[in-house]
């Protein structure tokens, strides 16, 4: 950043017919403008040799701890890095295809409760009751027992047509749990838009339904995107917890990987696989976030 | 035969009572407007004429049929009813265009190339042709109002409410919005406006309603109201307003 100052002043009205002098920078602005930028300058040294500072600590503490060069061995291994890096690649493929699968059906399941939870008529009284009771539940279970209970509890039912497969079980249970989590995200956003826009709405005729749909829905779920994505990037790491159903997917592999050379590092190729997907993501929420607050403060146009 | 019948209508919120037997006759083409301090009840009888409010006794009849009849359906009431807001309420994700066009096209079923055709004549006309495209939050206070306005007027209802349409706008603006809802009068519109702007409701009403504390006190021609008031409220109102107005 060099000027940010300049960047923030007004650029002169384009206008066609403008009132008043022209805008000719006067001394004082201009010795304004050094004076920010002498600050800037100075900020910027002072953050990198603090940042060095820190760092250097670190690495030296953690260097010098009396256990270092067993923990070097046991969980840097180059060697067992490079071992376990295919298999444990081809496992997080099945993450991403696991989280993949989940999210589309999360996003139906959590809108579909919403928007159940809304409705006002009687005649919804039991389904209403039910996206309530549903809530409340999934919400209050550990998402790791509900792959337990879902992964071992119904292959055990023993009816026809019930999935065995544990990728499909975890998934299952991954979806009830986030569902949960996403209705509620998508009915604070819809309680969030402004009771004049549905009595505007209502005031042109349009029905319950079709306020829902045309007014109110658009509005609830760009607000809601965020906080969605945030609820996304956990889900990518609580893929790796249908490993304890058995599936090949990351956590697993690195798993048997450890087992059989009594190294840790296979671990540490799984988090630095995961961190490889999520950073982008909460980078990209962090994106819209700012990007829905500028709009907001009606700086920025699309 | 009146448009709008209100009779002895009621509300209470919580116990304090907001409407309190009020009665009021619209005839076609009239132009009726209320006026009265913050709180007299004004925006409450529009919002109860449009449905948006249960009322809590009494009657309102449009076109000779009860619309506060339990078994009525409001969205038929409201297709006949237009209405405008003090705080415009458009639709912010959706163009002006759109915005016109919504309850023409999915409640009266007329095809999107229709809808939009009429929208742009309107707009035209309330000189705002190169504003289709645009998002509200791209308008200006005035703009924005006469867009909703011409929303209301869309889907061409029997009635149309404004409810302090100019109470959000810059002085400067409210000229603008003012010409569009007198043009609207020589189209032959039926409006009830609750408004502050006292000129205004002078110059373009036929009948002035004065109502305080949930009650309409006192009703007539804009010429009697203004200048020869029977009831001291109302005199007393009015110098109120002068004085705020000279200061």
């Amino acid at each position: 950043m060099t000027d940010g100052q300049s960047a923030a002043s007004p650029a002169p009205s384009q206008d066609a017919e403008q009132v008043g002098p022209a805008w000719v920078k006067s001394e004082r602005q201009l010795r304004r403008e050094a004076e920010l930028r002498g600050r800037a300058r100075r900020s910027i040294s002072i953050a990198t040799a603090s940042t060095i500072v820190v760092v250097v600590a670190l690495v030296v503490g953690v260097a010098s701890s009396p256990g270092w060069p067993r923990v070097q061995e046991l969980f840097f291994s180059p060697q067992a890095f490079v071992d376990a890096l295919p298999d444990v690649l081809r496992g997080f493929l099945l993450n991403i295809k696991i989280f993949l699968i989940a999210e589309v059906f999360i996003l139906v399941v959590g809108l579909l409760v919403a928007v159940v939870r809304g409705l006002r008529s009687p005649v919804f009284f039991p389904l209403r009751a039910l996206a309530v009771l549903y809530t409340d539940v999934f919400r209050g279970i550990p998402t790791i027992l509900l792959i337990y209970l879902v992964g071992f509890g119904i292959p055990a039912l023993q009816l026809q047509g019930t999935p065995s497969d544990p990728v499909t079980l975890g998934i299952i249970a991954l979806v009830l749990s986030y569902g949960a989590y996403v209705a509620e995200v998508f009915r604070a956003g819809i309680e969030s838009v402004h009771p004049s826009q549905r009595a505007a709405a209502r005031s042109l005729a349009l029905s319950h339904g079709q306020t829902m749909r045309h007014v109110v829905l658009p509005q609830a779920v760009r607000r809601v995107i965020p906080p969605l994505l945030n609820d996304f990037v956990s889900l990518q790491k609580d893929s790796a917890l249908v490993s304890v159903l058995g599936p090949l997917e990351a956590l697993r592999q690195a798993q048997i990987h450890v087992a059989s050379s009594f190294n840790y590092t296979p671990y540490l190729v799984a988090a630095l696989l995961f961190i490889a997907l999520t950073v982008p993501m909460a980078r990209f929420t962090d994106h819209l976030a700012a990007r829905a607050a500028r709009r907001r403060t009606g700086g920025g146009t699309a | 035969m009146s448009l709008l019948k209100i009779e002895d209508v009621w509300k209470h919120y919580h116990g304090l009572s907001v409407l309190r037997g009020i009665d009021l006759e619209v005839a076609p083409h009239e132009v009726v407007c209320l006026i009265g301090a913050s709180g007299s009840g004004k925006s409450t009888l529009l919002r109860c004429v449009n449905l948006l409010e249960t009322i809590d006794d009494g009657a309102i009849h449009l076109d000779g049929a009860e619309i506060t009849d339990v078994r009525a359906d409001a969205d038929d009431v409201r297709r006949r009813i237009g209405m405008v807001f003090q705080a415009y309420n458009l639709f912010p994700h959706m163009t002006v265009l759109d915005n016109i066009t919504l309850a023409p096209r999915k409640v009266h079923g007329v095809r999107t190339e229709e809808a939009e055709a009429r929208a742009r004549e309107l707009l035209d006309r309330f000189g705002l042709a190169d504003k289709a495209g645009e998002y509200p939050d791209r308008l200006s206070g005035g703009q924005q109002q006469r867009v909703a306005v011409i929303r209301a007027v869309a889907t061409d209802p029997r009635l149309l409410l404004l409810d302090e349409v100019t109470s959000a706008l810059d002085p400067t603006l409210v000229t603008e919005v003012l010409g569009v809802i007198r043009e609207l009068k020589e189209t032959g519109m039926t409006m009830i406006l609750a408004t502050h702007e006292m000129g205004f409701a002078r110059d373009i009403a036929d009948t002035v309603c004065f109502l305080e504390g949930g009650v309409l006190l006192e009703s007539g021609p804009p010429e009697q109201i203004f200048s020869a008031p029977e009831h001291p409220r109302t005199r007393a109102f009015l110098q109120r307003v002068l004085e705020a107005r000279r200061m």
